[in-house]
């Protein structure tokens, strides 16, 4: 009896983990799958809600229809995309050299920091990385005068360094990094000292490989933070050549809902396959199992 | 005396590699944010960026006294006090429950994480869908007898944007949580068990405690992420948007927009102030709460 109870409550967690994952899945997989649907068949679906759409003289269906098997699946949407705009791939390049900088140098400087807030502690590092962490806070229109009088000072506005420079700079991963550096466990530090170990051979050969879960899912959180930005490029990117996808992409008027998914798609890839490759990085966190002191 | 030398000398160099760790991620943060933040302050303090004439506080008792700052300020007060505190604890019972034995445990997992990957543009499109006046959820309502609501444009303003915060977050704070519970040492809870304490005292005795260092550094993500969220809040209603939804972001953006550098810098000093205070808060309730576990 009471396994029994046991099974049936087991059988309802997993029901309603279920459902929730559902949920939390289903706006990835509309993207995914109403990219592609023709552009008759959105305006069908989402006439009711984006009225731009229903300016053409196709069928509109008076209720809102979230459908996420298209009728027949169609490439126009890419085809579009793709080939008849080269914008799309030069916006998308831009998104890459902008990001891709950012963070690689982000999470090296963070990784020197993260390091000297962890082996060399006191009442003043305690200080500064409570600063840190105010720093790291500031949302960005706080932020954003400093941006861009910094720019406007060293020439830099309407530069892609104008960008990039305070993305290396941005104390979130030292943060982060600090947080989970600080969990290897001191005796193991302390002993690499006795034994002679500098502070070079002590933060390539412990610190660097006992986070590099901590860094990859660092990278991928930076990764995901910058592909998406839309802010800074807005402000300190006025020249609409040098602006990535994002911007581009969050500017595509509601009349070409389709057009959107697809693109949005596109711009997914990267995001997807650093996930594919590292989201057991992301889980694992730091690989060892030891005192939790954060 | 000689040991001592030695001792001095090895902690003299000791602080200086550390300094030296620290150097380029403390200079570009010099550069980037500190200096430029102190100009910020110094903009809160003066006439205009033309007429650098020190006025005191004056600025700050406008912005204080400005309507439109004070809504903005109780609306994003108001966001986060829901947000955050739901993000975290809605995350701790997600690790729990995935923490139970259950089937397809990573593919659960990577189901809520799925979130993070959709570009914003996507996501203002199908929460477009899902709120609008004609929308999938109003459709769903009126089945029940529920009156249409334009979501966006009610003072029911918020629970879009917080269902949007919550659905993108979740994932990963749990991710977090689950990642703490599986450092907790297992014999604690084994000996509290044979001990016949049950899984609710297990939970807020033993768990809870062990958790609090990842419940403060879950509550400062979401704290940023919460911020973050305006993105898709402007995206999604744009610089002016109805009342329950203007948040301090666009009324600095907005005064940005209009070159109000006064305003901004006043707000954006009141702003960092509030940080302050609010993270100091934090860090003394985590010391309290987590101090025997520590170590």
């Amino acid at each position: 009896m009471r396994k029994a109870m046991y099974a049936l409550g087991r059988g309802l967690l997993f029901l309603t983990a279920l459902l929730f994952a559902i949920v939390f899945l289903m706006p990835t997989v509309l993207t995914i799958t109403n990219s592609f649907m023709s552009g008759t068949e959105i305006a069908a679906n989402y006439g009711v809600v984006f009225s731009s759409l229903s300016n053409t003289t196709t069928y509109i269906s008076d209720q809102v229809n979230l459908k996420f098997i298209p009728d027949q699946v169609s490439f126009s949407q890419y085809a579009t995309a793709l080939l008849k705009s080269p914008d799309y791939l030069l916006k998308f390049w831009n998104s890459v050299i902008l990001v891709v900088p950012i963070v690689i140098f982000q999470v090296a400087v963070a990784a020197f920091a993260a390091y000297s807030f962890t082996c060399y502690r006191g009442k003043m590092k305690e200080a500064l990385f409570f600063f840190y962490i105010i720093l790291m806070l500031m949302p960005y229109q706080v932020t954003l005068v400093p941006n861009y009088l910094v720019a406007e000072w060293t020439h830099l506005l309407n530069t892609r360094w104008a960008i990039i420079l305070p993305g290396i700079f941005a104390p979130f991963s030292v943060f982060l990094l600090t947080k989970f550096m600080r969990r290897i466990p001191v005796s193991l530090i302390e002993a690499a000292k006795l034994d002679g170990a500098g502070d070079w051979k002590i933060f390539t050969r412990i610190c660097l490989p006992m986070c590099r879960s901590a860094l990859y899912s660092i990278v991928i959180l930076v990764f995901i933070d910058y592909w998406n930005m839309v802010e800074q490029p807005i402000v300190l990117l006025s020249d609409a050549e040098k602006q990535p996808l994002s911007v581009f992409l969050s500017q595509i008027n509601s009349g070409e809902v389709g057009l959107a998914f697809a693109v949005a798609t596109i711009y997914m890839v990267p995001t997807l396959l650093l996930f594919l490759h590292g989201e057991d990085y992301l889980v694992e966190g730091i690989t060892y199992s030891g005192s939790v002191k954060g | 005396m000689k040991i001592n030398h030695a001792k001095l000398r090895r902690k003299m160099r000791g602080r200086l590699s550390g300094a030296a760790f620290l150097a380029p991620s403390f200079l570009g943060a010099a550069i980037f944010y500190i200096l430029p933040f102190g100009v910020v302050v110094y903009y809160s303090l003066i006439k205009s960026p033309l007429v650098r004439e020190f006025v005191g506080f004056e600025n700050f008792v406008n912005v204080l006294n400005n309507s439109s700052f004070r809504m903005a300020a109780a609306n994003t007060l108001k966001f986060s006090a829901v947000a955050v505190p739901l993000a975290v604890i809605l995350a701790i019972l997600l690790a729990l429950m995935l923490e139970c034995k259950i089937p397809a445990k990573s593919q659960l997992r990577t189901f809520f994480l799925s979130p993070m990957m959709v570009p914003v543009a996507s996501i203002v499109l199908i929460w477009q869908v899902i709120f609008h006046y004609n929308g999938v959820l109003n459709n769903f309502l009126s089945i029940f007898g529920y009156d249409k609501i334009d979501w966006f444009k009610s003072d029911y303003g918020q629970i879009p944007i917080i269902v949007l915060f919550l659905w993108k977050n979740l994932g990963y704070n749990m991710i977090l949580f689950m990642a703490a519970l599986n450092n907790m040492p297992k014999g604690l809870l084994e000996v509290a068990r044979v001990e016949g304490a049950g899984p609710v005292y297990c939970f807020f005795n033993i768990k809870l405690r062990y958790l609090s260092p990842t419940v403060l550094f879950v509550t400062i993500l979401s704290l940023i992420n919460s911020f973050k969220v305006f993105r898709e809040v402007y995206l999604l209603t744009g610089a002016y948007p109805y009342e329950s939804l203007y948040m301090l972001q666009h009324f600095m953006n907005n005064a940005f927009v209009n070159i109000d550098y006064q305003k901004l810098s006043a707000a954006a000093v009141l702003m960092a102030a509030v940080m302050v205070v609010l993270i100091a808060i934090l860090f003394v309730a985590e010391n309290f709460f987590g101090k025997d576990v520590e170590g």
